[in-house]
């Protein structure tokens, strides 16, 4: 039961660890790559679900039958490409962050901001 | 010859313009006025698609000549084609008035990239609304959302930085769960075709997994739409962006998500699935109405004004989470019509808000004080958007919420009526708030006496303005094109 659907349980997995990690971690780049993690999951999901038991790579080839599904791979090349940019735009706006509180650390950064909401 | 490929110019227009945009990003004149003419194409394509569709025709474009379902389709009916409209009028009004605000508010270094992601934002929304497509939908949304964050960070308080954070953080986690849910409609099905998905998924029958699809398509669209309680990026994301971009963002991107919303209910799983099977009513109704009543309360005790409008977005998103789940033609016509004129009213509010704060920086209601007398046109089109986000008669806001009344009525839930009222009463009370302090209060003796704001930025506010009117009073033509949509989706099903 484990062993046949393997990749889905990791799939579970992933995604639990990777979404526990964005709520619950203070530090910004930390929730980042909980964030990547929790995609990469659904990356995992996609390319299982094409492969076809018993098939073979979608190439044409003389003798075969039966090839494995290649449109979820094609799919999650485009949803990999927006992870990336995703990730690139989380980082650099930590990078700014960093610049204009001083600190990554989300609870240090609400500090800030309440006590400037109580200066006026 | 071109009028066959407008409904793939509407969003190649954009998207094409905006590497050109970047291109000219240091002469900050041509940035904007690409981006300007471009807003005018967009409307114009749209304008032309609601002419084609007028009659209830369905067009049906398929990208690089592969035939639906294996290839992407662009699909305008009339459901679809008000959000065009919509969107792109909203742009084409907004952008205009852009450079005014945006001189004042961003660095001269980042303005060119500014519009870029404006332009990779209209391109972005315009496709969600228009695209036939499952997958393509969430690149699209993508698209869009990676070029919100980027110009909210573009806010001149550094607090943007850190609501655009937690606004990519969300709106990411959103996002991947319509990825699963897509995922999982293609596993049972083997397409992603919209129209084709709606064929098959009704043969399945009762399925655990298209149940599962269900539910993770509607908390991800649900957090784009800033459904209650899935809101908390939103105040802060529309606080703390540069005043143009909070107009433009308030007017079109939660409308377009409460599209995606009605799309994957009514058309994909289809109403006898998401009503009768999986009772999604049962979580819009009591969502909307404490989202209306919570919201407004909220909006009362804000100082900073743009916040006010933001929580006041937030219960607008609730009566249209209402009107969905009323679940009749008449309900969805309200929520549709909401969808319209909701972008009229908050586009006239925040683009006047952007010219205040054109001339007194932060839009504190203390430093509001006296403004009447200095900046009359500007606050005098507050006023209007006021009356017409509470809902007084002859305003468009008034007419979306009759609809509402009148559906909740036919249902005979008169709890829904009366707290629909209530919070429209509420609103009564935060716009008020403004008025006191614009009209009533003496400027102070300490703050620097304040001139008229551009016209640049005051004519956009007021055909904004005078829309609300204009629809208020000949709302004819709109209800009918809603009404119509709505019976459509609907197909005779009733609950």
């Amino acid at each position: 039961m484990v062993f046949s659907l393997f990749n889905y349980w990791v799939v579970i997995v992933l995604m639990m660890a990777g979404f526990y990690t964005v709520i619950a971690s203070g530090n910004l780049v930390k929730k980042i790559v909980g964030l990547n993690i929790f995609q990469t999951s659904v990356f995992i999901m996609y390319i299982s679900v094409g492969k076809v038991i018993g098939g073979t790579a979608p190439i044409v080839a003389a003798n075969t039958e039966l090839y494995s599904n290649p449109l979820p791979h094609v799919l999650i090349l485009t949803a990999i490409v927006v992870g990336v940019a995703t990730t690139a735009l989380g980082l650099s706006l930590i990078m700014r962050i960093r610049q204009a509180y001083g600190t990554v650390e989300e609870s240090e950064i609400l500090d800030i901001s309440t006590r400037e909401d109580e200066a006026g | 010859m071109i009028q066959d490929h407008l409904a793939a110019l509407q969003v190649v227009l954009p998207l094409l313009a905006a590497p050109l945009c970047f291109l000219l990003a240091r002469q900050r004149l041509l940035a904007w006025l690409l981006t300007t003419l471009v807003s005018w194409g967009c409307l114009a394509i749209s304008l032309a698609l609601w002419w084609q569709v007028r009659d209830g025709d369905v067009i049906h474009y398929a990208f690089g000549g592969w035939d639906a379902p294996w290839g992407i389709e662009y699909v305008v009916d009339r459901l679809n084609v008000l959000v065009l409209v919509i969107v792109s009028g909203i742009a084409a009004i907004t952008f205009p008035a852009a450079r005014c605000s945006v001189e004042k508010e961003v660095p001269e270094d980042r303005q060119g990239l500014l519009y870029t992601a404006l332009l990779l934002c209209l391109a972005g929304l315009l496709g969600i609304t228009i695209t036939g497509d499952a997958f393509n939908l969430f690149v699209l949304l993508e698209i869009s959302s990676l070029s919100s964050y980027t110009l909210i960070s573009l806010g001149r308080d550094r607090r943007a930085l850190t609501a655009s954070f937690q606004y990519l953080v969300m709106g990411t986690i959103g996002a991947t769960f319509i990825l699963i849910g897509v995922g999982i409609l293609y596993m049972l099905t083997g397409t992603l075709n919209m129209a084709d998905l709606a064929v098959r998924l009704p043969a399945l029958g009762e399925s655990r997994a298209m149940q599962t699809a269900f539910g993770f398509l509607i908390i991800g669209v649900g957090l784009k739409l800033a459904m209650f309680p899935l809101h908390l990026w939103l105040p802060n994301a529309y606080a703390y962006a540069p005043s143009i971009v909070s107009a433009f963002m308030a007017a079109t991107a939660t409308k377009v998500a409460v599209y995606v919303m009605v799309r994957y209910l009514f058309t994909i799983f289809g109403p006898a699935f998401s009503f009768t099977e999986m009772h999604v009513q049962l979580l819009f109704i009591p969502v909307g109405l404490i989202a209306v009543v919570f919201t407004s309360i909220v909006a009362l005790f804000q100082h900073d004004i743009k916040r006010m409008l933001a929580y006041s977005s937030v219960a607008q998103i609730g009566y249209m989470l209402v009107g969905i789940g009323l679940v009749n033609v008449s309900g969805l016509t309200a929520a549709l019509l909401h969808v319209f004129n909701h972008a009229l009213m908050k586009g006239a509010l925040f683009l006047a808000l952007g010219a205040t704060c054109y001339r007194i920086g932060a839009p504190l209601i203390d430093n509001l004080r006296g403004l009447g007398k200095q900046m009359p046109w500007t606050m005098a089109a507050f006023v209007g958007g006021g009356l017409s986000l509470i809902g007084v008669p002859l305003t468009a806001g008034f007419i979306s919420k009759w609809y509402l009344i009148l559906a909740a009525v036919e249902r005979g839930w008169w709890p829904v009526v009366v707290i629909v009222v209530i919070s429209s009463l509420i609103a009564v009370i935060y716009i008020w708030r403004v008025v006191e302090a614009a009209y009533l209060q003496e400027r102070p003796d300490d703050a620097a006496t304040v001139t008229e704001a551009p016209l640049a930025l005051l004519v956009p506010t007021w055909i904004l303005v005078l829309a609300n009117f204009w629809f208020g009073v000949n709302p004819g033509a709109l209800t009918a094109l809603a009404g119509d949509a709505a019976s459509v989706l609907f197909g005779g099903y009733t609950w």
